[in-house]
């Protein structure tokens, strides 16, 4: 398959001072070329270390263990970025201008005190080289094409002068200024209200279709997986559970945890009197991770001696799928 | 938690679930406080620094203004646990006596230390009768020499011969004790004046607000040199004590007015204020019984940082003969004793009462940071 | 902007107002009035003097009238003609005694200011980066010893071991050769050999709490998403440091020079005093035990006022610095 990136067997640990927290677990998933792969998974299952791993950017006490990302922008021989010195120029080379990242916060992730050019300019000509006033020209360009109006004001404005849903635009310009090949989308509309949301992603399918850019979608809702995903990659306390196209995993769930998030997302067309499935439980401590398959404790159909002995495998199936349970893979073969 | 107590209402009276609320709230910081080490050896240091002040007069070895000419400026003595005597006797527990040699053209006493002479040390021993807390007559002390009257300098005397030590033991009480008043005071004022501010709003507030940036914008020391120095030089001791705390928590309750306005403003809006608003409890009630509490922990932080403040200020105000004055003993005047270089150079051991100002500074520093971590872990 | 720096000025008027207020009733505090405090001391040492001057004295203060009336003519003389009235104990016009101390007293504050800055600015960079390194605990460990250490200690502690293992008296600002000498290159250098003393005392305090300040603010900028972004941007880690966080957790820092300023010159008397430096403490101190008000009230008034001067350029530097600010 033609991928554009191809995540192995990554595990990111923090060595905190009450105990290692298992981040990321055993994670592997590919992203092919000019696609939408949406990560999903409740707060704390590791969506977004997963993404600072991509970019060898893991903060302290963090640290990679194992794993790798093979790198394949055009098509040459794969670099593996987690081999890169993380402050080192290579991959500095590569984020920001092959890799971008936009972030969960769009309040924060702008300078308070330096306007937006600024912030701009730095970028584009640090990795395209162009002089400052066709970096400026180029700026402008690009946050008309995020939807930006009258942009060339806006380029000395500061960040807290403009609204959460500009801010994000702002920080989508910064992201594609530079013509990536991939885009790390780390709950982009999280913190923005319901229709700025969907501006937002119109934006994002927008990027996609123009650009042929691919997209690493982290979110926890799945009303905007089913909007934007080609591939789903379910994660769970660290691990991928489930992994497979959006339809498949929208109307043939196999992994007990996925179908556990689908029950639990409101539905027009459900019955009214049909009470809404939550998953039962609760996320277990970082610190307390159960034995034998991590979910077996709050899973509908764990077989005790089973699931909570035998920690099952990723197993993939002909139809390209991939599921981590013991049931799932005896019912598939 | 929350839907249990949905579930079963009423089936306990609200004050006594308010109670219990509280109190998880109090066992929490002080799990945090306890957590924190450094905080927490601080803390156990300004207890005993202020057991020292309530008993000084017990465990100091001579009184605060003792004085014995024939021993100027003799250096420190080394309290030794075991040795021997020129009759090789042994002995527990004593210090040596000095040779005094007087030195008739400089007019200095040269000291230097006997080790043949014993001046045994004791504890519970008969020194001169003091009463305690003014009130208690008693002759016990905890230690000193055995046979009352012999000189015992633990860090030397000073240019009366008066032992440094023990006056440093009484200035504790003084000094530590202006710290807390002054910041009774500036507490008193501080909470009423940033909760008429904080509740009042408006134009008041901006009054209040504005009194603080002015108090909080003049230089300290000249105004309260200034002031200081208008108390006039021939009023009592004690009335000279009380003014300087007032001049010190002048300035002190600027910040404490800040805190308590800023929690009001913000509480104001807390759900639990409102609900006992809906419960018909009248505004008094509401401030006393439920904003106050709520806010304790970071005032009580605030005011242990506050403390330090004020000792320092002491000192430097005695040290320059405009706050406390003899026949007061404080840590400043004691410091005012190594004012000249000429007297210092001859006895540096007069530096030593600052060993103790720092000592209780540091420690009230650090417990008030861990206290204010305790209490607010996420804010600042 | 221009509106901001307008009204940062306008509320100084009002602040200065109270001040000088303040100020003189300090200086009425104490029974009596300087005339007759002065014909008290004329006529203890037998001196005759002529009632017209006196009087003429009188009227000049207004001491026959009501206080608020006084305080007109007070701060009317001094605003009008720079009369600070007259300071009995020297038998001169106050004017003529005050401005080369606090000349030097702005020298020595400046100075400290700057190695305050100078020092405490990389330190703290330094401590936040390298969190628990132990660079930061030593710095931390200074740090709090310089916050507990009064100043006055710290300059005795400092003299007795210059004049003890050096065999300097390192007092004063000047060398005797130039004490009275003419302001010349020569005297220039001497100034700066004498000045790191009480620079060293009055800045530790502060250094210390700048330290403290600027690596609290510095982590919590450290942990800012614009931090990481600026990462993810590809740019360098030092340069990413200091283009953002540390820009940004400057500007707390600016502001601390509205609150170590009073600190510096509340610390610049005591320490003046004690390595007898001719700068405005020891003046003010004397000028307070003989009751020469006119002369220790010009000093307050007039060191509250230079510290209000600082306040209002932290505030302005800042406004230029913070955007946030600048466009409120
Ligand atoms: N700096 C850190 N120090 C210690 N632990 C961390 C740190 N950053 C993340 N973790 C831990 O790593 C785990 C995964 O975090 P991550 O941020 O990837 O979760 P997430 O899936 O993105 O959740 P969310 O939806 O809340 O963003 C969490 O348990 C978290 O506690
Ligand atoms: S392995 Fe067992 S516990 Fe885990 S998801 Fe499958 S059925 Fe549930
Ligand atoms: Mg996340």
């Amino acid at each position: 398959m033609n991928d554009l990136i191809k995540v192995e067997g990554l595990r990111t640990h923090f060595f905190t001072d009450e105990g290692v927290v298992k981040a990321v677990d055993g994670v592997e998933f590919s992203i092919p070329m000019g696609k939408t792969v949406c990560v999903v998974g409740e707060s704390g299952s590791g969506k977004s270390m997963t993404g600072r791993s991509i970019l060898n950017m893991i903060p302290y006490p963090g640290r990679v263990l194992e794993g790798a990302v093979h790198w394949r922008p055009n098509g040459a021989a794969p670099i593996d970025l987690l081999s890169l010195d993380p402050k080192g120029r290579a991959i500095r080379a590569i984020r920001g201008k092959d890799i971008a990242l936009i972030s969960q916060e769009p309040m924060a992730a702008l300078s308070p005190v330096h306007t937006i050019g600024n912030q701009m300019v730095e970028t584009i000509r640090m990795h395209l080289g162009l002089s400052k006033s066709e970096a400026r020209q180029r700026a402008v360009e690009m946050l008309d094409k995020v939807g930006i109006p009258r942009p060339a004001d806006r380029l000395d404005s500061y960040a807290f002068e403009l609204s959460g849903g500009m801010r994000q635009r702002v920080c989508i310009a910064l992201a594609v200024a530079c013509e990536p090949k991939l885009l790390i989308a780390d709950e982009p509309t999280t913190a923005l209200d319901v229709t700025t949301q969907a501006n937002i992603l119109d934006l994002f399918r927008q990027l996609r279709d123009d650009m042929g850019v691919s997209i690493l979608f982290i979110t926890h809702d799945l009303g905007v997986v089913a909007e934007i995903a080609d591939e789903v990659v379910v994660m769970y306390l660290g691990q991928v559970v489930e992994q497979g196209p959006v339809r498949q995993i929208f109307h043939d769930p196999l992994h007990p945890y996925t179908r556990a998030l689908l029950g639990s997302v409101p539905r027009l067309s459900r019955n009214r009197k049909e009470r809404l499935a939550t998953i039962h439980g609760m996320v277990p401590s970082p610190f307390e991770r159960p034995s034998g398959c991590l979910f077996h404790p709050r899973c509908d159909v764990a077989e005790s001696g089973l699931c909570d002995r035998v920690m099952p495998a990723l197993t993939r199936t002909p139809t390209g799928r991939a599921v981590r349970c013991v049931k799932a893979e005896a019912s598939h073969e | 938690m929350t839907e249990a107590a949905i579930d079963r209402p009423g089936d306990a009276p609200a004050g006594e679930k308010k109670s219990v609320a509280v109190s998880g709230q109090w066992r929490l910081i002080w799990l945090r406080f306890r957590r924190h080490k450094l905080a927490f050896w601080s803390g156990v240091i300004v207890i005993a620094i202020y057991l020292v002040a309530a008993f000084s007069d017990f465990l100091a070895p001579t009184t605060a203004n003792h004085y014995a000419a024939q021993y100027t400026y003799a250096p420190p003595q080394r309290v030794k646990l075991f040795g021997q005597d020129a009759q090789g006797q042994r002995h527990l527990f004593y210090v040596n006596d000095y040779v005094v040699t007087v030195d008739s053209i400089a007019l200095t006493r040269n000291f230097e230390v006997d080790e043949s002479a014993v001046i045994g040390l004791g504890f519970f021993v008969k020194g001169e009768p003091y009463r305690l807390w003014g009130l208690v007559p008693m002759e016990r002390r905890l230690f000193g020499p055995k046979e009352a009257g012999q000189p015992f300098y633990l860090f030397g005397a000073d240019r009366l011969g008066r032992d440094v030590f023990s006056r440093t033991v009484h200035g504790t009480r003084v000094s530590m004790s202006i710290g807390l008043i002054g910041v009774a005071i500036s507490l008193a004022l501080g909470i009423l004046l940033g909760g008429i501010s904080g509740l009042l709003g408006g134009w008041v507030d901006e009054v209040i607000q504005r009194t603080i940036e002015f108090l909080k914008a003049i230089p300290t020391i000249p105004l309260w040199m200034g002031l200081a120095a208008a108390i006039p030089l021939n009023i009592q001791p004690l009335i000279v004590y009380f003014w300087i705390t007032v001049i010190l928590s002048l300035i002190g309750w600027t910040d404490i007015a800040r805190i308590v306005r800023g929690r009001f403003l913000a509480l104001k809006t807390e759900d639990f204020v409102t609900a006992a608003r809906l419960d018909g409890c009248g505004q008094q009630r509401i401030i006393w019984r439920h904003m106050v509490p709520s806010f304790m922990s970071h005032l009580i932080a605030s005011t242990t940082l506050a403390i330090p403040a004020m000792i320092l200020a002491e000192t430097a105000l005695s040290f320059l003969g405009i706050g406390l004055r003899p026949p007061v003993v404080s840590w400043g005047v004691l410091l005012k004793e190594s004012q000249s270089i000429l007297a210092v150079s001859n006895a540096p051991w007069l530096f030593l009462p600052g060993l103790a100002v720092i000592i209780a500074v540091l420690s009230l520093n650090f417990l008030g940071d861990g206290l204010r971590d305790a209490a607010d872990p996420y804010g600042r | 902007m221009l509106t901001y720096i307008l009204r940062r000025i306008l509320f100084m008027v009002p602040i200065t107002l109270a001040i000088s207020l303040v100020t003189f009733i300090i200086i009425q505090l104490p029974p009596g009035d300087f005339v007759t405090a002065l014909s008290a001391q004329m006529s203890e040492n037998n001196e005759q003097i002529d009632p017209a001057t006196l009087e003429a004295l009188r009227q000049r203060y207004g001491f026959d009238q009501p206080m608020i009336v006084q305080y007109w003519k007070w701060i009317t003389n001094i605003v009008l003609y720079g009369d600070f009235g007259q300071s009995f104990e020297w038998n001169r016009p106050v004017s003529d005694l005050i401005w080369e101390r606090l000349g030097l007293t702005l020298v020595v504050s400046f100075a400290t200011l700057i190695f305050v800055w100078v020092l405490a600015f990389p330190i703290g960079i330094y401590s936040a980066v390298r969190q628990y390194s132990w660079g930061d605990y030593i710095a931390t460990f200074f740090g709090f010893i310089g916050l507990a250490v009064p100043n006055f200690l710290l300059a005795l502690v400092l003299m007795y071991f210059t004049s003890r293992y050096m065999g300097a008296n390192v007092g004063g600002l000047f060398s005797a050769d130039y004490v009275n000498a003419d302001w010349s290159w020569g005297r220039i250098v001497d100034l700066m050999n004498h000045l790191w003393v009480p620079v060293i005392v009055l800045g530790t305090g502060g250094t210390a709490a700048l330290i403290r300040v600027m690596r609290a603010n510095l982590l919590d900028e450290l942990q800012k998403p614009y931090v990481e972004m600026a990462r993810a941007r590809g740019l360098s880690e030092t340069w990413l440091l200091l283009k953002y966080p540390v820009r940004v957790a400057l500007n707390p820092f600016i502001s601390t020079l509205g609150w170590i300023l009073p600190t510096l010159v509340s610390g610049a008397v005591v320490t003046a005093i004690v390595l007898s430096l001719p700068t405005s403490g020891p003046l003010l101190l004397n000028a307070l035990f003989a009751q020469d008000m006119y002369l220790a009230g010009s000093f307050i008034l007039l060191l509250s006022i230079l510290t209000l001067i600082g306040t209002l350029i932290s505030d302005l530097l800042l406004a230029w610095l913070d955007p946030r600010i600048r466009y409120d």
